[in-house]
């Protein structure tokens, strides 16, 4: 083998962070349970790294908290913010001791998910390349360019989807229906060069085409997340 | 071998078996030897339309069954010469049809024929499939209006996955937008969608505008095509129609509405 069958590079990554504040697994289970059954297929086989800050001083049984993750079709990668007695035995379990680069405010509820930005030492991803369709998308066509971005030379048609896990760029008019992110990537964004959307998503939040119709209709445009708001912004600020 | 185009929209009663009629008897007229194969099986309407009704003895599905040769079931068109008409079976339905009957059927016809003219049902089902299925070019037949251009859009995508054209992976086949029933002075008051709204939507060439004029309602009942009756509008627009079929550059006709005089104001026109 020759020396670039790999290569190892540090990366960042967007992974979910699980608070917990008590050691109760049940507890954590039935909490948990109840959070993902809300948007089953955002959470499914996500990474998750686990908070110990509000445990300080408790003893957490590791195996039985990784299978109760495992159970819940996450994949549980590490812990962070754990004392030293923390870190043997979640060590020990097989979870990853991780230092978040940022911490963020302290969690209000007894379990909350939320996402930080965490260095982690894993092999960078593949460049995906995007999918194009060089034709317009006609109704009741669906297509689905899945982890990446998608590109149509065409017209999207009412009664046409599209959906991609990364950005959605349309060169035509946008008539039917768009959604990006649908792995739930917050930052995708759609660009048309002319909205006239039946629906437009950006990982699960929507607007119907009377929403769309008070911002930039039958102009081009920009389609994002701002905070959890969906909006829509001119291409040329 | 033969042009197969099939003429299609999804939607029912925008003009396909009127289009199919005339388009073909024009293509006749003009010395292509031509068929008319009527697809929409159970409902037969294109040998009334043709004004040969009484003249069907086998059809469609007896010669895929074998039951009758394609000689034995084609009918003679009497007034223009090289014009044939395969009319479907009106007791059976669409799943009678087979593609590889069909297959047959076609490749036979196209040792004979110049044009096979496919009259395809409304809808997206097995008929319509048939229909389209083995087409060289498809004719979209499409009224000024929404939920017809939406249909229209549906069988474009139809068209580009499920012809044998894209299944094969050889040159797709060619799309040609017919809008029937256009009526200018209803466009100007915003009644119908404009030419332009129906290609901006479509994304299609063009081939062809037919007005909306009484003399359809009459071709039909009388069973003559209405390319036959030469000082119609619809039938001028139908011939113009044909000669861009045919690779020729025509101007667009009937897209405004006729000045019309006193005595038309008041006698009709």
């Amino acid at each position: 083998m020759s020396e670039t069958a790999i290569e190892l590079k540090g990366s960042g990554f967007t992974l979910s962070v699980l608070h917990i504040a008590t050691n109760d697994i049940a507890a954590i289970t039935a909490a948990l349970d109840a959070k993902i059954s809300q948007a089953p297929s955002f959470f499914a086989m996500a990474p998750i790294v686990v908070n110990l800050e509000k445990l300080a001083e408790q003893t957490i049984d590791f195996v039985a908290l990784k299978e109760a993750l495992v159970a819940l079709n996450l994949v549980p990668v590490g812990v962070t913010a754990a004392t030293d007695e923390q870190k043997v035995a979640a060590k020990e379990a097989g979870l990853a001791v991780m230092i978040a680069a940022k911490q963020t405010a302290a969690p209000t509820q007894e379990v909350k998910v939320e996402r930080v930005e965490v260095p982690v030492e894993v092999p960078v991803a593949q460049y995906v390349p995007a999918m194009v369709v060089k034709t317009n998308v006609r109704s009741g066509q669906q297509i689905y360019a899945k982890g990446t971005d998608l590109i149509v030379h065409g017209a999207v048609s009412n009664g046409g989807e599209v959906i991609a896990d990364g950005n959605i760029h349309i060169y035509g008019t946008l008539r039917g229906k768009a959604a990006a992110g649908a792995q739930g990537d917050q930052n995708a964004r759609i660009y048309a060069q002319n909205i006239q959307a039946e629906l437009v998503s950006i990982s699960g939040n929507y607007w119907t085409s009377e929403q769309i119709q008070e911002h930039r209709w039958q102009q081009s445009g920009c389609i994002h997340l701002d905070g959890e708001q969906l909006t829509i912004s001119s291409l040329q600020e | 071998m033969a042009r197969i185009i099939v003429v299609t929209s999804g939607k029912g009663g925008v003009g396909k078996t009127t289009s199919s009629a005339a388009i073909g008897t024009g293509l006749a007229l003009q010395g292509k030897k031509t068929v008319i194969v009527d697809f929409d099986i159970g409902l037969r309407n294109l040998d009334l339309i043709m004004g040969v009704e009484r003249r069907v003895v086998y059809d469609f599905v007896n010669v895929i069954n074998g039951e009758a040769n394609l000689n034995q079931a084609l009918i003679k068109d009497k007034r223009v010469d090289g014009l044939f008409i395969l009319p479907a079976s009106q007791t059976r339905d669409k799943d009678a049809l087979t593609l590889d009957g069909v297959e047959k059927v076609l490749d036979e016809l196209s040792e004979q024929f110049d044009y096979i003219i496919c009259d395809s049902p409304a809808g997206i089902e097995q008929g319509a499939l048939m229909a389209l299925y083995f087409a060289d070019e498809a004719i979209v037949v499409t009224n000024p209006e929404v939920s017809s251009v939406r249909d229209s859009d549906r069988i474009l995508g139809i068209l580009a996955s499920k012809s044998r054209r894209a299944e094969k992976g050889l040159d797709p086949v060619k799309e040609n937008l017919l809008l029937t029933r256009y009526n200018p002075s209803r466009v100007e008051r915003g009644d119908m969608l404009s030419v332009e709204d129906v290609k901006e939507i479509l994304a299609i060439p063009l081939l062809g505008v037919i007005p909306e004029s009484q003399a359809v309602l009459k071709a039909s009942n009388l069973g003559e095509p209405v390319v036959l009756d030469e000082q119609s509008d619809a039938g001028q627009a139908y011939l113009d129609a044909i000669s861009r079929l045919e690779g020729n550059e025509v101007d667009f006709r009937f897209l405004t509405e006729p000045k019309k005089g006193i005595f038309k104001r008041i006698f009709g026109g």
